[in-house]
């Protein structure tokens, strides 16, 4: 058995890991979390709030909160009860073993980094690439797939939002601040967002739709110059010029590592017992949109981490008995 | 006395690049972006073990919105080291301690 046994461990640290940590930590089992390292794209430590500005339906904060801020305060409350942090990506985890084991590190190290008596999956999910022609060379470059690091630097430009949901058009709504001109650019012809977004950008003077269309290329020898789009009806193509495109056509469960070892749905989400946080190893749980592909908001990835943390502390007490 | 962190303008930039008798890195960041604040204790660190061999300085892109455009900076936070006055790497997006350092170390 290696150095530092946990008796709970939590792979990530999202308001669902962060919940599950607090919840255990005030049961006096000294959860240790492996927070993620940092990064750009949704994986990092905080998860996906951390790119993210106001919140405004977490309750609790009528006036709003900033995203960034929600979760220090959420890692500040599991810290109090005694929750420990390692700011490390797992690379392999071994669940046929018990205790578990959890590599950090190098994977191909003979013994593991932690072992765990539970595990608690929260490892989130991350923005889906559009994966076309021109997209890795110009990221960074013009083609961003977060709105509030890089809105900034498109002062006065028109620009694109390319995806229907929440987060794009929470994205343009939020760019409007920045950019002279910004085209919604969705492969269906209404949106996914909820009521109140959709009409918040209805209604903003610097958006514009393009629907039934898809970016099939996109063109720049620095940065960003054109995108092509097809119709996705009609299939016809066209360019259309613009200097900044921003990817928000939706999320992919941060899976890899569990792939073989759980139950995985056809989507990639990770599955659990209904009612439950249970996946189909016992002692193993998973919580937030790591398994969850239906709500997908801090408010249910929160409830589930609380109930993944219940669900370990009962299954921790019947083993013992 | 530990690595300090220069927070560069730009009055002082080419000054400070031009007079490093090391690789200097660019820290391009700004207030409101979350990455960026991620990134920012890492560089603490690495600015203290790597005193002396590489130095760590930061570009406020609010306050000096020209230095950004000067290097075509899109996204935020960019990393960009200089050696003798002249660009020679840029990293984009935040990364952790390892990859960070392993990015680094034709400097260190």
């Amino acid at each position: 058995m290696s150095d530092s046994h946990q008796t709970v461990v939590i792979i990530g640290s999202g308001p669902a890991g962060l919940t599950a940590a607090i919840y255990t930590a005030r049961a006096e089992l000294n959860p240790l979390v492996i927070e993620g390292e940092p990064s750009s794209t949704g994986d990092q430590p905080g998860g996906q709030l951390m790119l993210t500005t106001e919140v405004e339906n977490f309750p609790g904060f009528p006036e709003g909160i900033l995203g960034p801020q929600l979760m220090a305060d959420m890692k500040a409350q599991a810290e109090k009860f005694g929750a420990t942090f390692s700011t490390r990506k797992v690379t392999k985890v071994d669940l046929t073993t018990k205790p578990f084991e959890i590599w950090i590190g190098n994977p191909d190290e003979n013994s593991p980094t932690h072992t765990a008596d539970a595990v608690i999956i929260s490892t989130g999910a991350q923005s889906v690439m559009l994966e076309v022609e021109g997209e890795k060379r110009l990221l960074g470059h013009g083609l961003s797939t977060c709105a509030t690091c890089d809105g900034f630097f498109f002062k006065d430009k028109k620009i694109a939002v390319v995806g229907g949901g929440d987060s794009a058009i929470e994205e343009a709504t939020f760019l409007t601040k920045f950019a002279s001109e910004v085209t919604v650019i969705h492969r269906r012809n209404e949106l996914r967002a909820s009521k109140i977004m959709q009409k918040r950008a209805h209604e903003n003077p610097k958006i514009n739709f393009l629907w039934d269309s898809e970016v099939t290329e996109i063109f720049g020898s620095n940065s960003v110059e054109a995108v092509k789009i097809r119709n996705t009806k009609t299939l016809e193509e066209t360019e259309l010029d613009l200097e900044g495109i921003f990817i928000a056509i939706g999320h992919k469960p941060n899976t890899s590592l569990f792939i073989d070892k759980l139950s995985i749905d056809n989507l990639g989400y990770i599955k659990t017992e209904p009612q439950s946080t249970k996946t189909n190893i016992e002692g193993v749980f998973a919580c937030g949109d790591v398994q969850d592909h239906k709500y997908r908001q801090a408010i249910t990835a929160a409830g589930s981490g609380c109930m993944a943390a219940i669900d370990a502390e009962h299954w921790l007490e019947n083993r013992q008995s | 006395m530990s690595g300090a962190i220069t927070n560069l303008s730009t009055e002082n930039f080419e000054s400070e690049i031009n007079s490093a008798n090391q690789p200097i890195l660019v820290d391009f960041w700004a207030e409101w972006c979350g990455p960026c604040k991620m990134i920012a204790p890492i560089l603490e660190e690495i600015a203290d073990e790597q005193e002396g061999v590489i130095k760590i300085a930061k570009v406020d892109v609010d306050n000096a919105p020209e230095l950004a455009q000067k290097f075509e900076i899109m996204s935020i936070p960019t990393l960009i080291v200089f050696n003798d006055g002249e660009p020679a790497k840029r990293l984009v997006g935040a990364q952790g301690k390892h990859q960070l350092l392993d990015a680094l170390s034709e400097f260190i």
